[in-house]
């Protein structure tokens, strides 16, 4: 049952992925990237990480690619002729020569290692969620909060890049 | 039981994708796009080799990743809307501001 559930996810997520790369229109493209988001949320439902596959949906899904149609929108941009890059070709070798080199790594590594201190069982006894916050909030507290002054900065510096300019530095912005 | 190289795998071909996004496609979103599915490759390794060596660090990365990625689509589109109220165009070979 997990093995089919794996292939049905993993086999449309890649679909997605590669008709996000592919398509021509961008509004296309980002309906292509949704489900993308949403069968990879499902990987994570099966690697039992359900909170993180619910902040992939609410988050991913429901802000950032929402954003992104949302300014898909504002720029009413026209189908370019050429959408590809004009030698493309070249960039295809590279990648597709990388990616072999990736996979031969992959098939070479023995993929052990010491195990950590939160086994499966003892995970599923509170739940995911419950494990995600005793970790992030006893070890992992400074990462935390320069994550959320990252944020803050973010957001700052996208009010202030994306304002319209006005007042006496109207002339040069 | 689906062994992990599968998710490795998959997440490879998902990188490469993206990697592909970037370097071939000329509108600047859907490089923004590509980003975010080479985001999303990164996470699934954090998550399957998390679940499969007992750890929940690789879960809290993953999170992190997340914020970022906000951030990251946050601050992008707003230099998108800047270079397109300059000249209509999001067409990366034509943003040459910063060349030498």
């Amino acid at each position: 049952m997990v093995a089919f559930f794996f292939a049905y996810f993993s086999l449309v997520s890649i679909l997605a992925g590669a008709l996000t790369v592919a398509l021509r229109n961008p509004v296309h493209c980002g309906i292509a990237l949704l489900t993308l988001l949403l069968h990879v949320a499902g990987l994570f439902f099966l690697l039992n990480a359900e909170f993180l596959a619910i902040v992939q949906i609410i988050v991913y899904v429901g802000a950032i690619l929402v954003l992104y149609l949302f300014v898909l929108m504002l720029l009413n941009l026209k189908t370019d002729e050429r959408y590809l890059h004009s030698r493309y070709p070249l960039f295809l070798v590279p990648a597709v020569l990388g990616f072999a080199y990736l996979l031969a790594l992959m098939l070479r590594s023995p993929f052990g290692g010491s195990k950590g201190d939160a086994p499966v069982p003892a995970v599923l006894q509170h739940g995911d969620t419950y494990a995600v916050g005793i970790k992030m909030f006893n070890d992992y507290l400074l990462p935390f909060e320069i994550v959320g002054v990252f944020l803050l900065g973010a957001i700052i510096g996208a009010i202030v890049l994306a304002k319209t300019p006005s007042g006496p530095d109207a002339e040069n912005p | 039981m689906v062994p992990l190289s599968a998710y490795v795998a998959v997440s490879a071909v998902l990188f490469t994708t993206g990697v592909i996004g970037v370097l071939i496609r000329r509108n600047f979103i859907i490089v923004l796009m590509a980003v975010e599915i080479m985001l999303n490759a990164a996470n699934l390794n954090l998550v399957a080799f998390s679940h499969y060596l007992d750890s929940m660090a690789g879960q809290i990365v993953a999170l992190f990743v997340i914020a970022i990625a906000g951030g990251e689509a946050a601050v992008g589109l707003a230099i998108i809307i800047v270079v397109f109220r300059g000249k209509i165009s999001t067409n990366v070979d034509e943003m040459n501001l910063l060349k030498w």
